[in-house]
């Protein structure tokens, strides 16, 4: 009989039933009854109970003497307040005064500059004409603006990798929580790691599920991107972005262990080591054949095929690995700590 | 002068994101707001910055058909300065917010003006 | 057309005046989200794809989850306004 009913009570009209007959608390006040629960308390004996009477008669003296402090600090914090209120009130109008004036000043400024769309504007000069007139000539790409960062101005894309990679390290020294020499976590990695998933269930269906088949997509989408970077918009910046936010899904699904088995500091470290000095080495190869004026013999290729252009490509695929590892980093360790 | 602001739309909203993120960071307490204050006076520089190089009827630098010439395409310039910038901007709002983060584990508090009067507390 | 832009931009300014006004943190950095989605679809407009799409991926991408995390480190996230107040 009692199997019977259990088996009644699985099936999904009697849930429904149930549903409709308990209203739509029920489902709470199930999480709130489990979650308010107390395990039951070992029974009284004489000392115990002694002991609690102490407790309560020495915390009833230290919340007397905390209402008597609090009642001083008031009194001396009622004088205080006029004075501070009238300062911070002369300051939020200075705030709004200030950044009033420094608009009206600005938008002066803005009038006089030349019209929007203007093709006389003074911006449009020498150098622009000579990236969109030789640029496809001289790098190969049909994308422009990928031809000027990564290949006219590409010390500029190095420093600003570099600039990345610094703020990663920067994050790393003010985050990280070290292990022990042993391997075994210290005390701080572990309140850290229990404070991590503490208002979420360790696993949720429907963040896995949608995770299995978003995050091929997101990878195979940014992985496009990066290798498209020199035909059409995007490259390095966006696509390794794009790669970081499917990774950071795959790591908030299926939790830091499973994430780890791919991705570990060490992965960060190589792989930001050998992009920026494939980039420095390729750059400074690039740069030694121009400024000497030898040939540098990379072929550019037929604009618009995938392998054309030169050094653009690999170079895009170096800038979106520092960028993924950098990003995904900066996720890993503002969550725990660490990998 | 009113004529002059609308043709320049682009900027002049620009000039106007930029004042209130200042005045966002002078204003707000909280760090967090600061940060997000920044971050829209960035986006303010940016937008001034890209709607520079736009030309009317023209297109994205991006070469179709062969055509190289400057009256087909817009001033591809000021996107690649942008997009170095939109990419230092994330570096240092990341360096930003961890150190709002070991302030928090100090302190407790993202307010500002706490965090001044605890930490000339804790110099007394 | 004219009129999308206008739109486009007078929604950035509301924007950003509302990430000041909300009491809650998090109201304010779901408005920075749409601020920076707004920001690109602008970039669309301006004939800037590379920054439409990298300001996709990065502004309303990257930076959104990182300002929620670190909402999360502070336990801030349920809406409680302890961290708005003023001090005492």
């Amino acid at each position: 009989m009692s199997k019977r009913r259990s088996d009644w009570e699985s099936r999904p009209q009697a849930r429904i039933r149930k549903w409709y007959r308990e209203g739509f608390l029920a489902l709470d006040n199930e999480i709130i009854d489990h979650l308010t629960r107390t395990t039951p308390q070992p029974p009284y004996t004489e000392d115990r109970l002694v002991a609690q009477q102490e407790e309560m008669a020495s915390r009833q003296h230290e919340r007397t003497l905390a209402l008597e402090r609090l009642d001083q600090h008031n009194v001396l914090a009622w004088a205080r307040t006029r004075g501070r209120k009238a300062i911070s009130r002369f300051y939020v109008v200075l705030a709004l005064a200030l950044s009033a004036l420094m608009i009206f000043f600005l938008l002066e400024t803005v009038a006089l500059m030349p019209r929007f769309g203007d093709p006389a504007t003074p911006g449009a000069n020498i150098v622009s004409e000579r990236y969109i007139t030789k640029g496809l000539e001289e790098t190969g790409a049909v994308n422009i603006v990928a031809g000027m960062i990564l290949d006219y101005r590409a010390f500029d894309t190095l420093g600003e990798s570099t600039v990345l990679f610094i703020a990663a390290s920067a994050v790393l020294i003010l985050l990280r929580i070290d292990r022990n020499k042993d391997g075994s976590p210290v005390q701080e990695l572990i309140a850290a790691e229990s404070d991590d998933r503490h208002y979420e269930p360790r696993n949720d269906r429907i963040l896995q599920g949608s995770a299995m088949i978003l995050t091929p997509i997101i990878l195979l989408y940014g992985i496009y991107i990066i290798l498209n970077g020199h035909l059409s918009p995007g490259g390095g910046f966006s696509g390794g972005a794009i790669i970081s936010a499917g990774l950071i899904l795959y790591l908030s699904a299926f939790g830091f262990e499973k994430a780890g088995r791919f991705f570990t500091n060490k992965t960060f470290t190589w792989v930001s080591f050998f992009s920026l000095m494939f980039y420095a080495l390729a750059k400074a190869y690039s740069f030694y054949c121009g400024a000497n004026g030898i040939p540098s013999g990379i072929p550019l290729g037929t604009p618009g095929a995938i392998l054309s252009s030169g050094l653009i490509m690999p170079l895009n695929i170096a800038v979106g690995m520092v960028v993924a590892c950098t990003m995904y980093i900066f996720y890993a360790l503002f969550r725990k700590g660490g990998l | 002068m009113w004529q002059l602001l609308y043709e320049n739309l682009e900027q002049t909203v620009a000039v106007i994101l930029f004042g209130i993120g200042f005045s966002i960071l002078l204003l707000q307490r909280n760090l967090i707001r600061k940060i997000i204050g920044l971050n829209i006076m960035d986006t303010a520089i940016y937008l001034f910055l890209a709607s520079m190089g736009y030309i009317h009827g023209q297109k994205a630098p991006i070469v179709v058909d062969g055509i190289t010439s400057t009256v087909a395409y817009i001033n591809p310039v000021p996107a690649g300065l942008v997009l170095t910038g939109i990419v230092v901007s994330v570096s240092f709002t990341g360096i930003m917010l961890a150190l709002t983060i070991r302030l928090y584990r100090r302190y407790h508090t993202l307010d500002i003006d706490e965090i001044a009067l605890l930490a000339r507390g804790e110099d007394a | 057309m004219t009129f999308i832009r206008v739109a486009l931009l007078g929604m950035l300014v509301v924007c950003a005046l509302a990430v000041s006004m909300t009491r809650n943190l998090l109201t304010s950095l779901i408005v920075y989200m749409a601020y920076s989605l707004i920001m690109a679809v602008i970039w669309m407009f301006l004939e800037s794809p590379d920054l439409a799409i990298t300001e996709a991926a990065v502004g309303a991408g990257i930076t959104s989850v990182l300002l929620f995390v670190t909402l999360k480190k502070i336990h801030a996230i349920k809406g409680d306004s302890e961290h708005e107040q003023a001090p005492k």
